[in-house]
């Protein structure tokens, strides 16, 4: 029992989540639906414990805590992305409390399976076997099945929880065949065991090349890059709102997470051939998603495609990595990744979460054009997401161009200077739609004949999300140092 | 010789204040909280002008404080003779367009004045920027409010005017943020933009940074063929972003040019000479030409920008002296006569509801405090002796006489074209016979539009009568600038081809030149 006893306090942030969200669930059939806010607070209770144990976790940066014969590990790596997880998902729930009464789908049961996913995507980020993180990414992805198709009464919602279902089912079945692939290669799904059988069989084996393309593909549906995006459009604009956001922050963290300890712990002998493939897959992926954007009317559908785009750019410096030159090595390429995650979190929840608060008449408000005349009308709520905007199209002093700023600077130190301008010609791009949210908003005037003008239902759950959102984006674009330093300590433990 | 008082910071930071103060208050208050800002800003501005030592050879007014570690880049700003005029015109400039949008804007006043004034910090900043990293935030920083100003306080067509604005710029000055990363790991790892200059780089690296910093600066100057965004945005632009956007963004491109292009990539600025030269006569003849078919006096105005920013690059792009002394001078002139010209467009725009030169002719009888004021600005933009543009594209001329005979001649042409429009126009809305049904009652100049004109007219007499103050403070600072193109610490001496006839005459050649321009 004592042998268990530290590989329990080893995972004990996972334990509350994964304990707490039973609850919630257990719990909710004997809630009244006066008191399901009760479950929410609960929910939040436990991720800020969560979080005070997470950060006081590990008190040096080197510690690397294996537990469970080393199928999860706890390092500072792990811990950069639990923090960020929790708080997403913190503010998910705060968002969602108003949202999902609006939309009167306010069920107990919606707060227990964000923290089934939060536990799943935590065992993804700490996990070092391969079958670790492909049962945190399916706890993760399971969850999330369900939260899509919450709204029942919308036939879109359905839709989209059918094909994310069906699409993310094929994808954990490319990704569980290059799992065993590996495991054929190397007699064991540790990824340390993997690193060593890649070492001794050579980078030119066939096979090798083979379970590489496969697990990359896997990980390429989750993380939304083209061509593996395709559920991305449709889900984003089927589910209910603040489930979105959590899929394109939380969930998208978690993949490149896991997605990146597996390249690098396990398939970093194959550095040379992934990078050449990720540097097309990253092209592609924010050309992509960039120009088909742009003819996007409804804003969920826009910022699916924006958030395949961010996900090309943050690709860039998985290349960069890759490529890995000089003393650093790939370690200003990996940190860039997580401090554009990082960035891309908050102003993307910022921006979700005011379109979760657009009410048109009973309905939800997706329209871009919705927007119309907003910033007569709620001034505060228009320059708002006015800062979102021009994050996400990453222009200075927002935190969005300090995200790209050091994607681009590993770009460029990897020698792929021709990389980072392309990137930012369709930068230039994405500005363009970022911009026509703001010119709706800003410049055209309401139409009279509009008998509902949508506008925007506050409350002080979302105040603070948003409060936290600008903040984030705002402070992260003035004062950039502490995230930077966290994410470039953190890197470090990844070997 | 400097304190240690942070008076850039300070200047920095008022606006930035007075845009919060300004989202705090009422909209009634609003524009007096801005003027009082901008004024404020003005009057810390000035004494810098009197502090300012003529002398020094390095960076004035210096503040250096860490910003971010990893990679290091520093909230670095400086003051030298290039940028001193610039930034005192700036902050100039600004209470001049609260005043002018005093009753002009009637809508959102609060927002209006805000983004007045968060713009202001980014274009002081962009001037007084020493890091590279920190120049480019407050270089793109500018984007979003003026995109606002356009779009949202524009005319007619202000949603194609603004985003075509945003985008284009925004294009090219992408292309400058590779370049500063490049910069970065072939200078020595650092942003430091003074380090960066006097660092050698391959001549080859140095083609496609040079075409990179062009990307962004030549669509901010505009240079032809670049220029097709600033016809648009002037017109659509309320008056004060069209005087902004003339008097200070402009410049800010062809600043780029002279703090970056020239100092960091000599080789390649001279290797591009004959195409910087080609395009800047392009420029000035073709603004002019355009100019003259123009029936809008913003439009006008707006293609005579084009003409005259021409000179200002020709006379960069020269390399010797008198040209980059001409530039820097005409960059400051050109702020205050196109300024001025815009304010005036503004001011009828406000009695007659047109900008057409068609509905505003005739305005000396009613209007004869305008019209004199109006005709004061347009000599000066056809650069009448004894105004402030003469001295600055005589010096102009002088260097690219240095440079190319041809070349002068042709731009010679430019102030030939420029005289055509600028007293055609004025023949038609100072002199014109108004029709019958275009006599509304139009009230002369009251105070505050007064206010708006007579420093601009002051400068416009000072500097044409007087201009040794602003030559000798940028004097050292230009020698600075061709001394690190040639590498050598020595006294600057003509392009090449300049041949040896023309030094002895370059020797001795500028204070009288400058004496002669004052005497008439």
């Amino acid at each position: 029992m004592s042998a268990y006893g530290a590989d329990l306090l080893a995972l004990l942030p996972e334990l509350i989540i994964a304990v707490t969200a039973c609850l919630v669930i257990a719990l909710d059939p004997i809630t009244p639906a006066s008191r399901r806010d009760l479950l929410a607070w609960l929910s939040v209770g436990s991720l800020v414990i969560c979080l005070g144990i997470t950060i006081g976790q590990i008190n040096s940066v080197n510690t690397r805590v294996s537990a469970f014969s080393e199928l999860v590990v706890v390092d500072a790596y792990a811990r950069f992305w639990k923090i960020l997880l929790c708080s997403v998902a913190g503010l998910t729930i705060l968002t969602s409390l108003p949202y999902l009464k609006a939309e009167r789908i306010h069920l107990g049961e919606y707060y227990g399976f964000i923290l089934l996913a939060l536990s799943g995507m935590m065992v993804m980020v700490s996990g070092v076997d391969l079958l670790t993180i492909y049962l945190g990414t399916e706890l993760m992805s399971l969850s999330l099945y369900v939260m899509t198709g919450l709204n029942r009464s919308k036939p879109r919602s359905l839709e989209a929880a059918a094909k994310y279902f069906v699409l993310g089912a094929f994808s954990s079945g490319i990704l569980l065949y290059g799992i065993s692939l590996l495991y054929g290669l190397a007699g064991s799904t540790k990824l340390e065991m993997i690193a060593g059988a890649i070492g001794t069989r050579g980078a030119d084996d066939p096979l090798v090349l083979i379970a590489t393309i496969l697990v990359a593909v896997g990980f390429g549906f989750k993380i939304a890059a083209v061509p593996f995006h395709m559920w991305t459009p449709d889900v984003y604009q089927g589910a209910p709102t603040s489930v979105t956001a959590f899929m394109a922050v939380a969930a998208k963290a978690a993949s490149f997470a896991a997605f990146m300890r597996v390249f690098v712990e396990g398939l970093g002998g194959l550095k040379a051939d992934w990078s050449l493939l990720f540097l097309l897959i990253s092209v592609v992926t924010l050309v992509l998603g960039n120009v088909v954007a742009i003819v996007q009317t409804n804003i969920k559908r826009m910022l699916a495609y924006s958030s395949i785009a961010h996900a090309g750019y943050a690709l860039i410096g998985f290349v960069a990595a890759g490529r890995g030159v000089g003393l650093s090595g790939g370690t200003p390429g990996l940190a860039s990744i997580m401090i554009y995650l990082a960035i891309y979190s908050f102003m993307t929840l910022g921006a979700f979460a005011v379109i979760g608060m657009l009410r048109k008449g009973g309905i939800e408000g997706e329209e871009i054009e919705d927007f119309t005349g907003l910033a007569k009308r709620q001034p505060l709520a228009a320059f708002l997401m006015l800062i979102f905007m021009t994050s996400l199209a990453g222009i200075p002093p927002t935190a969005g161009f300090i995200g790209k700023f050091y994607v681009f600077m590993a770009a460029v130190e990897a020698d792929l200077a021709w990389l980072a301008a392309i990137a930012l010609v369709f930068a230039v791009v994405s500005a363009y739609y970022y911009m026509r949210v703001v010119m709706v908003m800003y410049m055209r005037d309401p139409s009279p004949s509009s008998v509902a003008p949508p506008r925007l239902v506050t409350s002080p759950t979302l105040s603070f999300v948003l409060a936290c959102a600008v903040a984030g984006v705002i402070l992260f674009g003035l004062f950039p140092n502490p995230l930077v330093s966290f994410a470039l300590q953190s890197v470090l433990t990844l070997k | 010789m400097t304190s240690s008082f942070p008076w850039l910071s300070l200047l920095l930071v008022l606006p930035l204040a007075g845009a919060v103060a300004v989202y705090l208050a009422t909209e009634s208050a609003a524009r007096w909280i801005a003027l009082i800002a901008t004024l404020a800003d003005l009057l810390v501005a000035l004494p810098l002008w009197w502090l300012f030592d003529p002398q020094a050879a390095q960076m004035q007014f210096t503040e250096h404080v860490a910003w971010i570690t990893v990679p290091p880049i520093y909230y670095s700003l400086g003051l030298d003779g290039i940028s001193l005029p610039l930034v005192l015109m700036t902050v100039g400039i600004m209470p001049l367009c609260v005043l002018a949008s005093w009753n002009a804007i009637t809508t959102s006043r609060r927002g209006f004045m805000a983004v007045l004034l968060i713009m202001e910090t980014a274009m002081v900043g962009v001037f007084v920027a020493l890091d590279f990293v920190l120049f480019y935030v407050f270089w793109e920083a500018m984007l979003i409010p003026m995109y606002l100003l356009i779009g949202v306080w524009g005319g007619p067509n202000r949603l194609y005017a603004a985003i075509k604005f945003f985008l284009y710029t925004l294009a090219g000055s992408v292309l400058l943020l590779v370049a500063i990363l490049v910069l970065y790991f072939y200078g020595g790892h650092t942003f430091d933009i003074l380090a960066l200059s006097q660092g050698t780089y391959p001549a080859s690296l140095q083609t496609w940074l040079f075409l990179a910093f062009f990307a962004a600066f030549a669509v901010k100057v505009p240079m032809f063929p670049f220029h097709t965004w600033l016809p648009d945005a002037h017109v659509e632009a309320p008056t004060a972003g069209s005087v902004i956007l003339a008097s200070i963004l402009l410049k800010m491109g062809t600043y780029g040019f002279l703090r970056f292009s020239l100092p960091m990539l000599p080789d390649a600025s001279r290797a591009f000479t004959p195409m910087m030269v080609t395009l800047s006569i392009i420029a000035i003849i073709y603004g002019a030409y355009m100019a003259l078919a123009q029936v809008d006096l913003k439009k006008l105005i707006a293609y005579s920008s084009v003409s005259h920013m021409g000179f200002v690059t020709l006379g960069l792009f020269v390399l010797n002296q008198q040209g980059l002394e001409g530039a820097v001078l005409q960059m400051v002139n050109h702020g205050i006569t196109t300024g001025g010209l815009f304010l005036c467009v503004g001011i009828i725009y406000e009695r007659t509801h047109s900008r057409l030169i068609a509905d505003n002719v005739g305005l000396a009888a009613p209007m004869p405090q305008y019209a004199t004021l109006l005709v004061i600005f347009a000599l000066s933009s056809l650069g009448l002796p004894g105004t402030n543009s003469f001295v600055g594209e005589f010096l102009v001329l002088v260097g690219t006489f240095l440079w190319s005979k041809v070349a002068t001649a042709l731009a010679s042409l430019g102030i030939i074209l420029a005289a055509t429009y600028l007293l055609w126009m004025i023949q038609r809305v100072v002199f014109g016979v108004p029709s019958p049904h275009h006599l509304p009652k139009l009230s002369d100049l009251n105070q505050r539009e007064l206010a708006t004109l007579i420093p601009l007219v002051v400068l416009v007499f000072w500097i044409g009568l007087y201009p040794n103050p602003l030559v000798s403070r940028m004097h050292q600072s230009v020698t600075n600038t061709i001394a690190s193109m040639s590498r050598e610490k020595v006294a600057p001496t003509a392009h090449p081809s300049a041949g040896g006839t023309t030094e002895s005459l370059l020797a001795g050649s500028r204070e009288p030149l400058t004496a002669q321009g004052s005497s008439r």
